[in-house]
């Protein structure tokens, strides 16, 4: 067994995920493990459905069939596909970013990390009544939030543009502070959607540095979709090939390099083959 | 190796030459186009003669003078832009630069370091300075008055900013829930006898409760969709007051709620009154003044829950809803919660300046709730720099307090003749006024947000990173 040994444990079990928009298949019966503890690439041509696949899991589309399963370390069990959008994250403490950078331009570095923290926030500041007269314990639970925020903050080298809004970071910085904001939510499973695209080599080294440090400091596993080959293939401990909606190919990175089908998809096919398979279905 | 010297020496007397001739072109241009609207609208006067036929009175002259006044404004309009632009190109801006800049203080800095002592000081002594200004208490009524009348519009902005400025929810019908508060006072009053100091705090909650009611269906909407339907809320609360005459009085209306008292006691000229109690001279001025404090404290209150608010946990996710909704749903943030705390608190602000309004006039009707209210109240927010506490403060005194100027200029009469009223030109200014603000200062006032928490350093955000919510 070459797989990961880690998928014995998975964080979450995609089992027949399917997803339809009128006629069109994004998503056809796919299933899929993320182990725990893993750092799982989920890959495939434009079009595939990788990131219809991500909606569905962090609650942005209802999927027509399947089912999501997400379990924490303590037992408990999520149906993800039966939350509503925000308890995904709340309750089943699934965290993501986004493929077209969405941060609060207009709030500064250090607000949108403590956005990131409003539901433990909230519960302290007794659902704002105890904030409002400024009980003691409200400002202990907002100090330790700055300071969570802050650590995060150095972790990925941008304390000193705490006080600047998100908007006027570059845009290397503004990626790996959504993956901070994330984070900060604390979550057992962190969608990250082309977290790479965009970044030159420099930052992409850096970034496989930060999702390496997420993998084994934070108890947090790791779920993406990348185009950046030298990303996946260097930190993915699996990965999860699809094309045209369907799963192709599922293994380490070696396994799915070297798998035929992966390199139809991406390469194409020879004329001869092309033409046999006409010939047999008679076109 | 000097080579570069000179070149680097001519640099800086590079400045981007004013393109003289263009911009004598462009103010010709509109000269043109005034010419080509005036010809059929101002060049004859149809005036009927003695045989009651039609003459046609020629006024070239007048043409020639609108004419050749839009020609000079826009020649200033363009010169003071060509030169402001060549200054600019000239001074680093301190967002493009990658080290420090001096950067000088922002329109949100300057005002709130001089502005706000200022403001507050004038808003407390307000009735002092009336009175000493015109000689005499109660001469001074108009003017306090009018103060009363700025002061609910600002509380009313403030309430609104919640809705609009903070959560990005646009809101055409928060007229609605004035009407509600002051429906709430003068049917609770004259009913069962309530005293102001319990309805108060029990239209607040109504209001708030008719937010949620509207929010619960309405929320889902976004940007077009939920003006139009916040607007309809509006209309249907007017009407139902209309209607419903059983219960609301139709469009009569409620008359001869009980005044204010002063914690209990009346503002009468009686034994048991305020002025006899404290053993003064009674004026009908004490309790006119005592609304004007009130609806001060009412508008200050409003504006510190505000303030506080955002710097608590709802306050960020409010304004993270206006910046990107999306988002804030990854972040396990329930939306729909969030934008109802903002529509319900920005109601509940709204039924106390009913009650208020209620109270001062001692009569209520539909007629004092239309559309133009919700308008002028969005336009004071708007204007204010959406979010802005100071900047709404400083819009509705402009909006309010504006056209009650303009009945005081009596003394343009011997100008232009006996005739003039200058209260006929409000709309026109009106108009005029939100143009320039287009041209000049299309955020508001003052666009700037100031962050809710800060680690080291406090900066100003720039309007043009701060999005305006889009539902």
């Amino acid at each position: 067994m070459s797989a990961s040994p880690r998928l014995a444990d998975p964080v979450l079990s995609v089992d027949h995920l399917t997803m339809r928009f009128g006629g069109l298949v994004a998503v056809n019966d796919l299933s899929f493990r993320v182990g725990r503890g893993d750092i799982t690439g989920l890959i495939g041509p434009n079009g595939a459905g990788k990131t219809t696949v991500f909606n569905c899991i962090t609650g942005f589309y209802k999927p027509t069939e399947g089912m999501m399963t997400l379990r924490h370390r303590d037992g408990a069990e999520y149906l993800l596909e039966r939350l509503p959008g925000f308890q995904v994250n709340r309750r089943a403490r699934v965290a993501r970013t986004f493929q077209n950078i969405r941060l609060f331009t207009g709030m500064t570095v250090l607000e949108n990390l403590l956005v990131a923290q409003h539901n433990p926030l909230m519960l302290a500041s007794g659902y704002t009544l105890a904030g409002l007269v400024g009980l003691p314990g409200f400002r202990r639970a907002q100090g330790a939030a700055v300071e969570k925020a802050v650590a995060w903050l150095t972790r990925i080298n941008l304390l000193h543009r705490a006080d600047d809004p998100a908007g006027d970071l570059p845009y290397g910085d503004q990626r790996r502070l959504e993956i901070a904001r994330a984070m900060c939510t604390d979550p057992v499973l962190l969608c990250l959607d082309e977290p790479a695209a965009g970044l030159n080599p420099r930052e992409s080294a850096q970034l496989n540095d930060l999702l390496r440090s997420i993998r084994d400091d934070d108890d947090t596993s790791v779920l993406l979709i990348e185009h950046d080959m030298s990303v996946v293939m260097e930190i993915s401990d699996h990965v999860v090939v699809l094309d045209y909606g369907t799963k192709i190919a599922d293994g380490t990175p070696a396994e799915v390099q070297s798998d035929q089908s992966v390199i139809a998809a991406y390469l194409g096919v020879e004329d001869e083959e092309v033409e046999a398979v006409e010939a047999e279905v008679g076109v | 190796m000097s080579a570069p010297a000179p070149a680097l020496a001519a640099a800086p007397a590079a400045r981007p030459a004013l393109d003289l001739q263009a911009i004598l072109k462009d103010a010709l241009l509109f000269a043109l186009v005034t010419f080509g609207l005036c010809v059929p609208v101002v060049a004859y006067r149809t005036d009927l003669s003695s045989t009651s036929a039609l003459d046609l009175t020629p006024r070239w002259g007048l043409v020639a003078i609108l004419c050749g006044l839009v020609f000079l404004a826009r020649l200033a309009q363009r010169l003071i832009l060509a030169s402001r632009d060549a200054r600019r190109a000239l001074t680093p801006s301190p967002r493009q630069a990658t080290e420090a800049v001096d950067a000088t203080p922002n329109a949100a800095q300057s005002v709130s370091r001089f502005g706000l002592p200022l403001f507050l000081g004038v808003a407390l002594t307000f009735p002092l300075l009336a009175a000493l200004g015109t000689g005499g208490l109660s001469e001074s009524r108009y003017w306090i008055d009018l103060g009363i009348l700025i002061l609910t519009y600002v509380m009313l902005g403030w309430g609104l900013n919640i809705v609009v400025g903070l959560a990005g929810l646009l809101d055409l019908g928060y007229v609605a829930f004035y009407a509600v508060g002051a429906y709430s006072y003068a049917l609770l009053s004259t009913t069962f006898g309530l005293s102001f100091w319990i309805c108060l705090p029990l239209a607040g909650l109504f209001a708030a409760l008719w937010g949620m009611i509207l929010g619960f269906p309405v929320l889902r909407l976004r940007g077009d969709y939920l003006a139009i339907v916040t607007l309809a809320f509006g209309e249907i609360i007017r009407l139902v007051l209309i209607n419903w005459s059983d219960f609301s009085g139709g469009a009569a209306g409620i008359s001869s709620i009980p005044r204010i008292t002063f914690f209990g006691l009346p503002f009468t000229a009686d034994e048991d009154g305020f002025a006899a109690s404290l053993g003064i001279p009674f004026s009908p001025m004490h309790r006119v003044v005592f609304l004007y404090y009130l609806i001060l404290v009412l508008a200050l209150i409003t504006n510190l829950v505000t303030l506080r608010l955002r710097r608590l946990p709802i306050g960020r996710a409010w304004e993270a809803l206006r910046e990107d909704e999306i988002a804030c749903r990854s972040l396990g943030i329930n939306t729909t919660n969030t934008k109802l705390t903002a529509f319900a608190l920005g109601a509940m602000f709204g039924g106390f300046a009913g009650s208020f309004f209620a109270v001062r006039q001692s009569f209520v009707s539909p007629e004092s709730f239309n559309f133009l209210e919700s308008a002028i109240i969005l336009a004071i927010v708007v204007l204010g720099g959406m979010g802005s506490q100071i900047g709404v403060a400083i819009a509705a005194v402009a909006m309010v307090g504006g056209p009650e100027l303009l009945r005081n200029l009596d003394f343009l009469k011997p100008v232009f003749g006996e005739h003039f009223d200058p209260n006929e030109y409000r709309l026109l200014l009106f108009g005029l006024a939100m143009v320039v603000m287009m041209i000049w200062r299309p955020r508001g006032l003052i666009s700037e947000r100031s962050p809710s928490v800060v680690l080291k350093e406090r900066k100003a955000i720039s309007g043009s990173l701060v999005k305006e919510g889009h539902g």
